[in-house]
């Protein structure tokens, strides 16, 4: 039997909003417990929500970057459910008229082609506390500074066929909340939450087959995984006359397995309603008018600008606006730089791999746009080679200085004097009869290869500071 | 001293004849005195109210006393009072001390009031006879052995007894006016959004609203002045100026055309209740006022449609009440469930666990389209009837309550027929009017209300109204004997 896999997402985008969805109170990340939770958040008898008008302009620029519809008028409604995290004993949310309607974005396959995925909606609700298990003996801890915290969470159709497609997908979202600034993706810290809904069925079968709901995924790499493993899970099940139950599962990063973690028949009866605390979020025409206006450049669109702007190819310039901290990164560094390929080969090749090796994101990179532009000036004025340059680049990068403060510091700067160049050049010639004499019976076509000899011979006389075109140039005339 | 009014006492303190300090303690010891046969409040805070007379005497001195400065009032339990238990009634809340004070209390105390104790009240404000309250049954100061309706049973006995000038009070369906209508007093709720509900505690949020509990209609003319306003803490609040309620008082009343509801005068309505309405809207009449005839064929759906919406809210707003951050909590849980399950059974009492039930009951899935949403239709189709109304007269009258004050107990027992003792105010509540409860003559020796309904905002002309016939008749003068 042949099996083909469907992949819905639900992914909970947590909005970089300085303040929480419905309360003043501060949304930075590792605080002390309970040192960010106002009366608000805590759910105090007699409080009251009152919407932040940042996470709405958050939510319609996003609407309006996957082409969405804005809904003019959309609900908070009340998911009811107890929980030691959730102090209200219900969640704000939008259920039956969320924010964002209906919109797609086109994802990149591996052979090249490209696909549209449709988003669902997109709907604003509050994020819970946190429950903290360990640390306190046979007790559980509250946390509240997370709660309220608002959320984006944005529902695919359930187009994806693959785990490959699944995690294009998501990096696709997660590409677009972080370039229109209004979540920093950080998935370590839960700033950007993926959930997949993963079921199968024979392939050329129009109905869906039973889905579970796969969880606690925090990178791609593991989506990609559990996933795959969910894939295989489900067609033993089915292929040794089992049902797949629908229900929640669980990752397990550590042992690459998913476990259930809660099914159907357990699940909450959430009774919605709308929330009568809070009035029908309505937004008008001139609002979204002026969030189109300030929206940034979207991926897309500054992908083909680097094409067409600064002479890349295709996969380079697809590389380097991958994410907004590269496309800026690069940006800065090649207008440093003035010379946009020579920065772009930079920021791909010495720089990633540092950057790589090291584990460190390009925003913290210890070389910044400015100082690599300025590196890739020194290589451009040819007052140093493309091959020093990499020395003066892991001297930048291990934070001795600058560009031109490594080079004047190793005194690497090229030998371009016509004088030393041709006393260096006349020194090797005649300390090597032999070669020379070689050289001059040769046959002319082999002749380029062998003047490498002397090249490398004065290049290392100059601890390879000479001028590679000027030595090129005098030796084919003294040996010629 | 005890027996001035609010316009009265204001005169009184900024002449000189009394200070804010000698009323408050003159208060204070009438609470002594009788609020052991009342039971009318919950928390005395004498100390509170003494530091606020004597800041209020200050501001008297120095020429920046307003109507309230200096005013001995009280607080219904739901509102939220910094450093003052908040117990709502309820066992679950016995021991809780807010934070905060609700947007209304710092209001009045901005205004100068002083705060005298926190009032006894039906549990989460659901009762319409104060018999549920975990602090236990308020008695009417007219009849010790029967109700002083609820919920805001405590700020109307208060009043009543003329244990404080004034009181605050709150009205989901019916809450301020039943009681007041019970005890011979003037209660108001306003429009919904008129005052803030931060910091109130919520029981049914779509319905909920703050309003004053006074000797008079002139009385509550002040006092809303003192309460309303928009709040940016409440997203429902209304964003319109307060209107100047009291300039409007003196206005003469003839042609006001007052609409009298046909459906509210048939079964259900006790005849000597009836009987004192009549003679309402005859000394109405008297003062020029027209009557028409009026009808709101959907308001026999209001009861049910409340007891859909109401619990459906409460089953939501109450399960912050779970003993894990605030609150009863349970002694040794077992595990988390154990924790939730005792700690709600024994912090709320039974008609609060009903109501509960029956909200969580009609929001469940399945049922949510056949309850929840119709009632809310039904509500559409009650707020239709009132605008229809409104286009054939300026205000509607109607009895507040079915009959006079009940016996202690006589209702306890049968949920249904005390929930139809708030027939004639819960519609108001679905439709968001303002409404207006005023004494009528007495019926067999107990009070009786009628109640003045008016369009949205339009508090101004039910205080003129109720103003001009207080103005004229005695029914809200009479102190309860012994008091």
């Amino acid at each position: 039997m042949q099996w083909e896999t469907v992949i819905g997402l639900e992914i909970h985008t947590q909005l970089a909003t300085k303040s929480k969805i419905f309360s003043g109170s501060s949304t930075t990340f590792g605080a002390e417990p309970n040192t960010q939770a106002a009366l608000i958040d805590l759910g105090m008898p007699g409080v009251l929500p009152v919407l932040n008008k940042e996470v709405v302009r958050m939510a319609v620029r996003f609407g309006k970057a996957i082409g969405a519809q804005v809904a003019e008028r959309s609900v908070f409604a009340r998911k009811n459910y107890f929980y030691p995290d959730l102090p209200k004993g219900y969640q704000i949310s939008q259920y039956e008229l969320p924010v964002v309607g209906k919109g797609a974005v086109e994802i990149l396959l591996d052979d090249g082609l490209t696909k549209t995925v449709g988003v669902t909606r997109a709907h604003l609700e509050e994020d819970a506390g946190k429950s903290l298990h360990e640390d306190f003996h046979g007790m559980t801890g509250i946390d509240l500074n997370r709660a309220g915290t608002p959320l984006l969470e944005i529902v695919s159709e359930p187009d994806m066929r693959s785990a490959r497609e699944a995690v294009a997908y998501a990096k696709k979202i997660h590409q677009i909340v972080t370039y229109i600034g209004i979540c920093d993706g950080n998935m370590q810290e839960g700033s950007f939450r993926v959930d997949a809904n993963v079921s199968i069925r024979p392939e050329g079968q129009a109905e869906f087959g039973t889905r579970a709901e796969l969880k606690n995924i925090n990178s791609f790499r593991f989506l990609e995984k559990a996933i795959n493993y969910e894939i295989e899970r489900q067609i033993e099940v089915i292929e040794d006359g089992g049902q797949v139950v629908q229900e929640t599962r669980l990752y397990d990063a550590n042992k690459d397995e998913t476990r259930s973690m809660r099914s159907k028949e357990e699940a909450n009866d959430y009774r919605y309603f709308p929330d009568p605390d809070l009035l029908p979020l309505e937004i008008e025409a001139s609002f979204i008018a002026e969030v189109v206006a300030a929206m940034p450049e979207l991926p897309d669109a500054r992908r083909a600008r680097f094409e067409s702007e600064y002479g890349l190819s295709a996969y380079d310039a697809d590389v380097l606006t991958s994410s907004r901290a590269q496309a800026d990164y690069y940006e800065a560094a090649a207008a440093a730089g003035g010379d946009a390929k020579l920065a772009a080969n930079w920021v791909m090749g010495e720089l990633a791999a540092a950057l790589n090796r090291d584990g460190v994101d390009i925003t913290r990179s210890p070389v910044d746009a400015e100082s690599l532009g300025q590196l890739v000036a020194r290589i451009r004025d040819n007052t140093i080679s493309g091959k020093i340059a990499k020395d003066v680049f892991a001297a930048m990068w291990a934070g001795e200085g600058g560009a031109d403060a490594v080079i004047e510091a190793k005194g690497l700067k090229q030998i371009t004097d016509a004088g030393a160049i041709e006393a260096l050049v006349d020194e090797v010639i005649a300390a090597n009869p032999e070669q020379v004499g070689n050289y001059r019976n040769a046959d002319p076509a082999k002749q380029p290869k062998m003047l490498g000899f002397f090249v490398g011979q004065i290049m290392k006389k100059s601890q390879g500071k000479a001028n590679p075109q000027q030595v090129n140039a005098l030796l084919r005339k003294k040996l010629g | 001293m005890h027996n001035k009014t609010i316009v009265e006492l204001s005169a009184a303190l900024r002449g000189g004849e009394v200070s804010s300090t000698e009323l408050t303690r003159h208060m204070l010891q009438r609470i002594k005195t009788h609020d052991g046969a009342l039971n009318s409040f919950i928390s005395v805070t004498e100390e509170v109210a003494l530091a606020q007379a004597r800041a209020a005497d200050e501001r008297i001195a120095a020429g920046q006393a307003g109507p309230l400065t200096g005013v001995p009032i009280a607080h219904k339990d739901i509102f939220c009072t910094r450093d003052v238990r908040t117990s709502c009634g309820s066992r679950m809340l016995e021991n809780f001390v807010s934070p905060y004070d609700a947007t209304v209390v710092a209001n009045l105390q901005r205004a100068g009031a002083v705060m005298l104790g926190k009032t006894n009240m039906d549990e989460f404000a659901m009762g319409s006879s104060n018999e549920t309250s975990w602090f236990g049954a308020v008695h009417n100061p007219w009849d010790t052995d029967r109700v002083p309706g609820g919920s805001s049973g405590g700020s109307a006995t208060a009043v009543a007894a003329r244990l404080c000038a004034a009181a605050t009070g709150t009205d989901t369906g019916g809450s301020i006016r039943q009681p007041a209508a019970l005890t011979g007093i003037t209660g108001l709720k306003p429009t919904y959004g008129r005052c803030s509900r931060w910091g109130m505690i919520a029981f049914a949020s779509s319905l909920d609203q703050a309003g004053p509990m006074t000797r008079s209609a002139e009385d509550a003319a002040l006092m809303l002045a003192g309460m309303a306003g928009f709040d940016e803490r409440d997203s429902t609040s209304a964003q319109r100026p307060v209107e100047d309620y009291v300039a409007g008082l003196a206005n003469d009343i003839r042609g006001v055309r007052i609409g009298i509801v046909k459906e509210f005068l048939g079964e259900g309505l006790d005849a000597g209740v009836g009987a004192s309405v009549e003679a309402a809207l005859a000394g109405l009449q008297g003062l020029g006022a027209e009557l028409v005839e009026i009808s709101l064929p959907n308001a026999g759906l209001s009861v049910p449609a409340y007891y859909v919406v109401a619990p459906a809210e409460c089953s939501s707003n109450l399960a912050r009440f779970d003993g894990v951050r605030y609150g009863h909590r349970c002694d040794d849980p077992k595990d988390l469930e154990d924790l939730y399950k005792r700690s709600r059974s024994e912090g709320f009492g039974a008609e609060v666990q009903r109501r509960i039930m029956i909200g969580t009951y009609a929001l469940s899935a399945g049922y949510y389209d056949a309850y929840y949403l119709k009632a809310q239709k039904v509500r559409q189709l009650i707020a239709d009837d009132f605008r229809r109304a409104f286009a054939q007269c300026d205000l509607i009258a109607s009895p507040t309550a079915p009959g006079i004050a009940f016996r202690l107990g006589e209702k306890a027992d049968d949920p249904v027929a005390m929930y139809l003792s708030d027939i004639y105010t819960i519609a108001v509540n679905l439709a968001g009017l303002p409404g207006l409860s005023i004494p009528a003559p007495a019926s067999g020796g107990m009070p009786v209300g009628l109640q003045l309904i008016g369009n949205y905002f339009d508090e101004a002309r039910l205080l003129n109204v109720a103003h001009q016939l207080q103005l004229e008749t005695d029914w809200h003068k009479p102190t309860p004997a012994g008091f």
